[in-house]
């Protein structure tokens, strides 16, 4: 057996290639495996690919009926960019055997119920469409498909429901439209005509103030960021005017009319959307991200419009395709790049502006924010002489609109361009950008590419920045990441504690413990009292700064050093950061002598956070300090609020767990109700204890928790109101570049935690965001409160 | 409601390789089942000039770093090449299998692999002469990894072998 990894040659996994020559066992296994990869690239045509499957399925139905039934039933929930393929072979199957497209359906009409019910409402959106394509293949009625829409637009109808419930219901309908518009017009126009009017008395009374939160660019050229309904309320409209003429979908069922126009159709059930619960989960209301037009792509097939249909299909489809192999990478690029009809469209960038419309996404992106980096990375491996340029292209459209760019986007550009670059050698024509050097430097084009190069160093070392831009760039590059020690040379020896630190530093070299340190540190006075005859125990910024600039200073090598240092000493910091000002004198210091190494103060505040040096709520204060006043517009502070926020919801999720947990032990121990005996009662009775001391864990996390939020909303509301009153009796604009992050921010932190906050949504409004707040600043609550209103 | 297609779970990334830890104190069934549930990395092809910084900075991107440890040479104690990071939770490390390797750092592409749980000792390269065993035997030239394989330096200097 080789001991060695395997070959550099290959490029990471996707061994499954090899896997696929191999036969599956049994004949379930076949059946899932023939139905799953009909339609991939194949030597035979599609057609006649689809009328052989048909054939085995067929032949199969009388032992494999319920495998066959459940399978079609999953693939057209989780492969719905090969939807018409799917119901091409449903339709062939009907013509065969009208029983099995009965059971067919009914089999749907229960699955798109459950998903409906688990709140999987992608899913069930699919599940719609599947069925309206159905019509097309003659296994239901146009007219069942009609009642359907109608009991599904009746949800507008409803009182007291959240707005994202209806929005739902009239989604389904118009998105399916592009696929079954024409039948069903051909069939029931009045009623269609109905219904539609009926959407459009609805989009017109439907609140939309959660559109602001959710745009990518705040700026209507020179693409609107439309909300999502809008968008394809407009699409449909064209569809319509244009007489519902649809030529970009495939539809395989077209070469099959002839058999399937003999087919007998079935009826859809009479269909009851489910009543609203409160355990309802409905979709979030999204902004439609565009950043191309046809003026664009300069060679080549045109874009279509942003309110044509074709958009609308092509990117439905892409999204699909990312989300069925958003894992494997190599798979997910070729899809893409295979997409049906790519001669047609500029498919390129159809395929950058949807990829980035997901990294964008607001509140999160669908998928983790490195799978995008990858992804991109390998589309430019299979098209190295077209996409390269594409993403080029579209990174200096980005860069020309960072003005009026979301904060959180701007984040994830910085760091998609960061990484991407470090994987091409940095190379990139630093100086179309040079108008950033002349421009404010809090400006957002100064501020990207400064941050652009921090991580960049990040990522290399400070010489590779200095080398890869021009000169005239360097008053953007980041600062060499070197620790600065107070208490350096002689220079410093007049400051006080300069000769405790030479004590300390020597003491610790010499292996000193915990309890040597604090006693020598005992001799240090405290700059706050005018007498020292306290214990010495209360807060001493002085001790801390000795101390830790000490003790820093000589662990300054590596983060495994610092780490090891704070483990070692961890006596000690928990010592001096008894109280509140002594955690918040700690963050102080930490960023004082590691001002130039950004990454360093992040990993450092999040071991103090883990060991229980700090707290959550000392380094929001901190982040919020006079002190942190300059550094407030940094991309790492803010990394560092959300590391924090993120740690503490997890703490509370890990105890939430464990009562979870001991609760269903304890039903089961009830359940095995056999004894009286005393061993299992006092079983049972330790069990209730753990779980009564576990209930009051979670409560004082949740405690903590919602206090963390207080606090961090507290201090935006007041940094706000004094900027806002400011301006108002200066009569200066108050749209300053700090006004602008600030606010920005605050929206951000609703964005990234909006599951959590609505927990205490209640709290926040009877304490913070009351009616006589700024409105600049309710206006971003209010948004909040319509994501899920 | 998962899909219950096994032809569309494929997740090839995160499958565990051939390799195997000769060292590993167990069976081999052992060693799998701790590799299947691991969230701890191998990660080899590092330039020799790699920092801890630079890791933790591309392997925060799919999650939250616990630790990282930097594989040293076993005479010298300088890096050598290849480093493990242990993540928080399983789920990260996938991501980091799924998305961090096969890409770049510090211009090289870097190779990531489950391991089954550092212990004190596997910092350490295995090759005879302290560093990685893959640098004993290869025989290019590659300036981030000490110039030339041991066993190349020393054909190329003989004189050096009296040095031994």
């Amino acid at each position: 057996m080789s001991r060695r990894r395997h070959a550099d040659e290959n490029d990471g996994g996707q061994p499954h290639k090899r896997r696929r020559t191999s036969e599956p066992v049994e004949i379930e296994d076949r059946l899932e495996s023939l139905i799953c990869r009909v339609g991939e690239k194949s030597t035979s045509s599609l057609e006649s690919n689809l009328e052989g499957l048909a054939g085995v399925l067929e032949a199969d139905l009388p032992n494999y009926k319920n495998k066959i039934l459940r399978i079609l039933c999953s693939v057209a929930r989780v492969l719905p960019e090969k939807l018409t393929i799917y119901t091409t072979l449903v339709g062939l199957l009907n013509a065969r055997n009208y029983n099995f497209g009965g059971e067919f359906v009914e089999a749907m009409i229960r699955q798109l119920k459950e998903t409906l019910k688990s709140n999987f409402f992608s899913e069930a959106v699919y599940l719609v469409r599947f069925l309206c394509d159905l019509v097309n293949c003659h296994v239901i009625a146009a007219p069942s498909v009609v009642a359907l829409f109608e009991n599904f637009v009746c949800v507008t109808q409803e009182d007291d429901v959240p707005q994202v419930r209806c929005d739902w219901y009239v989604y389904a309908v118009l998105s399916s439209l592009p696929w079954v518009g024409k039948e069903l017009y051909e069939k029931k126009d009045v009623e269609m005509d109905r219904l539609l009017s009926q959407i459009d008395g609805y989009l017109k009374r439907r609140q939309k103030t959660h559109v602001a939160m959710l745009q990518i660019w705040s700026a209507e050229k020179p693409h609107p960021q439309e909300e999502y309904l809008d968008c394809l309320w407009a699409q449909i409209q064209k569809l319509k005017k244009d007489r519902w003429q649809e030529r970009h979908i495939l539809r395989p069922y077209v070469a099959f009319d002839s058999v399937l126009c003999e087919a007998l159709q079935h009826n859809l059930p009479p269909f009851t959307p489910p009543p609203h619960s409160d355990s309802a989960v409905y979709p979030m209301p999204h902004v439609i991200f565009r950043m191309f037009d046809y003026t664009d792509a300069p060679e080549g097939p045109v874009m279509p419009g942003s309110h044509s249909v074709e958009r609308f299909v092509i990117e439905e489809n892409l999204h699909c395709i990312i989300r069925t192999h958003w894992k494997e990478r190599k798979t997910c690029a070729a899809q893409l790049l295979s997409y049906p009809g790519k001669s047609k469209i500029p498919l390129n960038y159809h395929i950058v502006e949807v990829i980035f419309g997901e990294l964008f996404q607001l509140p999160c992106p669908p998928h983790v924010e490195v799978m995008y980096t990858t992804l991109l990375i390998e589309l430019c491996k299979l098209q190295p002489g077209s996409l390269p340029q594409v993403l080029a292209q579209a990174t200096e459209m980005m860069y020309m609109r960072l003005d009026t760019m979301n904060i959180t986007c701007v984040d994830r550009l910085v760091n998609w361009f960061s990484h991407h670059l470090s994987n091409f050698q940095f190379r990139w024509s630093w100086d179309d950008w040079a108008d950033c050097l002349t421009a404010d430097p809090e400006k957002p084009k100064a501020k990207f590419v400064r941050e652009v190069l921090e991580k960049c160093m990040r990522l290399s070392y400070h010489q590779r920045i200095v080398d890869i831009v021009p000169p005239s760039f360097a008053p953007l590059i980041p600062a060499n990441p070197l620790f600065i020690y107070k208490y350096e040379d002689e220079n410093s020896s007049t400051l006080p504690g300069y000769n405790a630190a030479i004590t300390v530093g020597n003491a610790i070299k010499n292996r000193a413990s915990n309890e040597e340190i604090l006693t020598l540190l005992k001799d240090v006075p405290n700059p706050n009292h005018e007498d020292d005859d306290d214990e010495g125990e209360s807060f001493n910024p002085l001790k801390i700064d000795v101390f830790l600039q000490t003790l820093l200073s000589l662990a300054a090598k590596s983060f495994s050093h610092s780490f090891s240092a704070l483990a070692k000493f961890h006596e000690v910091l928990k010592t001096l950061t008894e109280s509140d000002e002594g955690k918040l004198h700690i963050l102080r210091v930490v960023c004082d002598v590691w001002k130039n190494h950004p990454q360093m103060i992040s990993v450092l505040v999040d071991k103090m956070i883990r060991t229980q040096i700090v707290d959550c709520v000392a380094v929001a204060n901190w982040i919020f300090s006079q002190d942190m006043t300059h550094e407030f517009t940094r991309f790492y502070v803010w990394e560092i609020l959300h590391s924090t926020i993120r740690k503490m919801n997890k703490h509370v999720q890990k105890i939430q767990k464990e009562l979870e947990d001991s609760k269903e032990k304890l039903e089961k121990q009830h359940q095995k109700k056999d004894s009286g005996d005393e061993e299992d009662m006092e079983e049972d009775s330790q069990l209730e204890e753990q779980i009564e001391r576990l209930q009051e864990k979670v409560e004082s996390a949740q405690s903590e928790q919602k206090n963390l939020f207080l606090v961090i909303f507290q201090r935006f509301i007041m940094m706000l109101t004094e900027h806002l009153a400011r301006c108002e009796t200066g009569g200066t604009d108050l749209n300053t570049p700090w006004y602008k992050n600030c606010i920005e921010r605050l929206q951000q932190i609703f964005l990234m935690h909006h599951a959590t906050i609505q927990q205490y949504m209640g709290t926040l409004e009877n304490l913070l965001f009351t009616a006589e707040l700024d409105h600049h600043i309710l206006a971003v609550y209010q948004q909040f409160c319509s994501l899920q209103a | 409601m998962s899909s219950h297609l096994n032809a569309l779970n494929s997740d090839s990334y995160i499958e565990i390789s051939q390799y195997r830890d000769q060292h590993f104190k167990g069976n081999r069934y052992e060693q799998e089942k701790l590799l299947k549930q691991s969230s701890t990395l191998y990660v080899g092809n590092l330039s020799f000039y790699t920092t801890e910084e630079q890791v933790y900075e591309l392997f925060s991107k799919s999650g939250d770093v616990k630790r990282i440890i930097i594989g040293l040479d076993k005479i010298k104690k300088t890096a050598c090449g290849f480093c493990f990071v242990e993540y928080y939770t399983r789920g990260d490390a996938e991501n980091a299998m799924r998305f961090i390797n096969g890409t770049r750092l510090d211009d090289r592409i870097i190779r990531t692999d489950w391991d089954a749980g550092f212990r004190e000792g596997r910092q350490y390269g295995r090759g005879k002469s302290g560093g990685q065993v893959r640098d004993e035997y290869r025989q290019d030239y590659d300036p981030a990894r000490g110039g030339y394989g041991k066993l190349t330096q020393l054909q190329r200097n003989p004189e050096g072998r009296n040095k031994f």
